[in-house]
C-alpha cells in the first residue's frame, strides 16, 4: 500500500519532483502573472488610497507566506525530530531563506506602504513588530544551519530551535500585543464577507495568492532537490577519498 | 546537583567572570544612556524602568557563553554527562548558578542605578519584583542558547541571535510591570504573564536543554 512516507525515500522523492516541479512552477508563473497584471493594471484606484493600494497584491500574499512557511519548517521539523526522514529535514532547511525573504517582502513593502498611508516608515505596531522578531528568528535559524558541520547534529538543534521559536513566536505576538495599540488594519482576508476587501480587489488578490504559495512550493522543491543532490556529492567526495 | 551548583559558584566568583563583569557591563550601560539622551531628569525618569530593564539583559547575554564553554573545553561537560546526575538536573544547576551570579546581583543592584536615573520612588519596589521574577526566565533561555551552540567554535555572536528573540515577551513583561508601578497603574495582568513566562520556561526549558546537549555531545 502506498503511503506518503514513502516520499521520504530521497529517491521517489527525486522522481516525483522531477516530474511535479515544471508543472507547480509553470502554475505558479501563470497565477502569477495573472494576479500582478490584473491587479496593477485593470484595476480602479481605491477612493481612499489611491493608487498605493496595488502594493496589497505583494504585501498580502508575502506576509501570508511568511508565516505559513515557519509552519511549514514547524510540520517537517517535528517529522524529522519523530521519524527521522532526512528529505523532511533537508525541506525545513530549504525553506528557511525562502520565508526569511518573504518576510523580508513583506516588512519592505509594508513599509513603502506604510509611508503615504500612515506618515511613517515604522510604527512599532503589534504586526510589525512580531514581524520583525519573525524575521530575527528565521535569520538565527539560518545562522544555526550554517554553523553546524555534521548535518544531522544540524538537524536536531535547528529542528529543537523551531519548536521552541514557534512557541516564543506565538507567545511575542501577544505580548507585543499586550505592549501597544495597533496602527495596522485587521485581516482583510477571511471567510467572514464583511472584513474581505472589495471584491474589484479580491479576486486578482487570491490570483497572487495562489501565486505565491505556488511560486514558494516551487522554490522550496528546488532547492530541497539541490540540498539532496548536495549531499550525494558529498558522500560521493567522501568515498573517493577512502578509496 | 548542589556540589555542581557550588563548583560552578566558586569558579564564577574566582574566575572574576561572572559576578563582577555582568555588574560592571550594567552599570556602563545606565551610566551611558544619560550621556547619550541627555541629562533632563523628567525624561531619565521615564525611560529608567525600560533602560534598566535592558541593560539587565543585554548583562545577562553577556555572560551567556560561559555557561557551557568552559566546560566543554576541558572536557568536563563529557564528565557530567556520563556521570550518574541526569543531565537535565546539569542543565538546571548550570542554569542556577547562571541566575545566582548574574541575574540575582542584577536584580539587587537595580535600586542604585535606579537613583542614578531618577527613576520615582513609587518604583523602586515593582523594578526589583519585576526583575526578581523575569531574570530567572532570561538565565533558562540563555542555558538553551548556550547548549544549542556549544561545539561552536566561535558560538558567541550565534548565541545573541538565538536567544534576543526568544527574550522579547520576557522583556516586553518585564519593563511593562516596571513602567506600570513607575506611574501606579494596575500591573496584575503583566504580572502573571511575566510569573507565567517565567515558570514556563524553568519548567519546560532544562528538558530541551538537556536534549540538545546530548545531540551535541554525540
Amino acid at each position: 500500500m502506498a503511503s506518503i512516507w514513502e516520499y521520504a525515500n530521497p529517491v521517489k522523492f527525486m522522481r516525483l519532483t522531477n516530474r511535479v516541479l515544471p508543472w507547480v512552477s509553470g502554475l505558479a508563473a501563470v497565477a502569477l502573472a495573472v494576479g500582478l497584471i490584473w491587479g496593477f493594471f485593470f484595476t480602479p484606484d481605491d477612493f481612499r488610497q489611491g493608487s498605493t493600494v496595488k502594493i496589497i497584491y505583494i504585501h498580502v500574499p508575502a506576509a501570508l507566506m511568511a508565516i505559513n512557511a515557519w509552519f511549514m519548517m514547524l510540520a517537517t521539523s517535528l517529522v524529522w525530530l519523530i521519524r527521522r526522514h532526512h528529505v523532511s529535514a533537508l525541506a525545513a532547511k530549504a525553506a528557511a531563506p525562502v520565508g526569511a525573504v518573504m518576510t523580508l517582502i513583506a516588512l519592505i513593502t509594508g513599509a513603502i506602504w506604510g509611508q503615504p498611508m500612515w506618515g511613517t516608515w515604522w510604527a512599532w505596531d503589534p504586526r510589525l513588530t512580531s514581524f520583525l522578531i519573525l524575521f530575527l528568528f528565521y535569520l538565527g535559524y539560518i545562522a544555526l544551519w550554517e554553523a553546524i558541520e555534521n548535518s544531522d547534529t544540524a538537524a536536531d538543534l535547528t529542528a529543537v530551535l523551531c519548536l521552541v521559536g514557534s512557541v516564543f513566536a506565538i507567545l511575542s505576538r501577544y505580548a507585543v500585543n499586550f505592549w501597544n495599540q495597533g496602527l495596522h488594519q485587521g485581516a482583510s482576508l477571511s471567510l467572514d464577507k464583511k472584513e474581505n476587501v472589495a471584491d474589484v480587489f479580491y479576486i486578482p488578490l487570491l490570483f497572487c495568492i495562489a501565486g505565491f504559495v505556488l511560486f514558494f512550493i516551487s522554490l522550496v522543491l528546488l532547492r530541497t532537490r539541490t540540498e539532496i543532490r548536495l549531499r550525494r556529492a558529498k558522500a560521493l567526495m567522501a568515498r573517493e577519498r577512502l578509496a | 546537583m548542589i556540589a555542581l551548583l557550588l563548583r560552578d559558584l566558586k569558579l564564577a566568583m574566582r574566575a572574576g567572570g561572572g559576578f563582577g563583569l555582568g555588574l560592571a557591563f550594567f552599570l556602563i550601560v545606565t551610566v551611558l544612556v544619560p550621556f547619550g539622551v541627555g541629562p533632563e531628569s523628567a525624561l531619565l525618569s521615564r525611560i529608567a524602568p525600560g533602560i534598566l530593564w535592558m541593560g539587565a539583559l543585554l548583562a545577562c547575554l553577556l555572560s551567556l557563553d560561559r555557561i557551557f564553554a568552559l566546560d566543554w573545553e576541558d572536557g568536563s561537560l563529557d564528565l557530567l554527562a556520563t556521570s550518574p546526575l541526569p543531565l537535565e538536573a546539569v542543565a538546571t544547576s548550570k542554569a542556577v548558578a547562571h541566575w545566582l551570579t548574574t541575574g540575582l546581583p542584577l536584580t539587587l543592584v537595580s535600586p542604585v542605578l535606579g537613583l542614578l536615573l531618577n527613576l520615582p520612588t513609587s518604583g523602586y519596589l515593582w523594578l526589583v519584583v519585576s526583575l526578581g521574577l523575569g531574570t530567572p526566565a532570561l538565565s533558562v533561555i540563555g542555558t538553551f542558547g548556550a547548549a544549542l551552540t556549544v561545539g561552536l567554535k566561535r558560538g558567541g555572536l550565534l548565541l545573541s541571535l538565538l536567544v534576543l528573540p526568544l527574550y522579547v515577551p520576557t522583556l516586553i513583561f518585564g519593563a511593562e510591570v516596571a513602567r506600570r508601578g513607575v506611574e501606579g497603574l494596575t500591573l496584575s495582568a503583566p504580572l502573571l504573564l511575566l510569573a507565567g513566562i517565567s515558570l514556563a520556561a524553568v519548567a519546560v526549558l532544562p528538558f530541551v536543554s538537556a536534549l540538545v546537549l546530548r545531540v551535541n555531545l554525540r
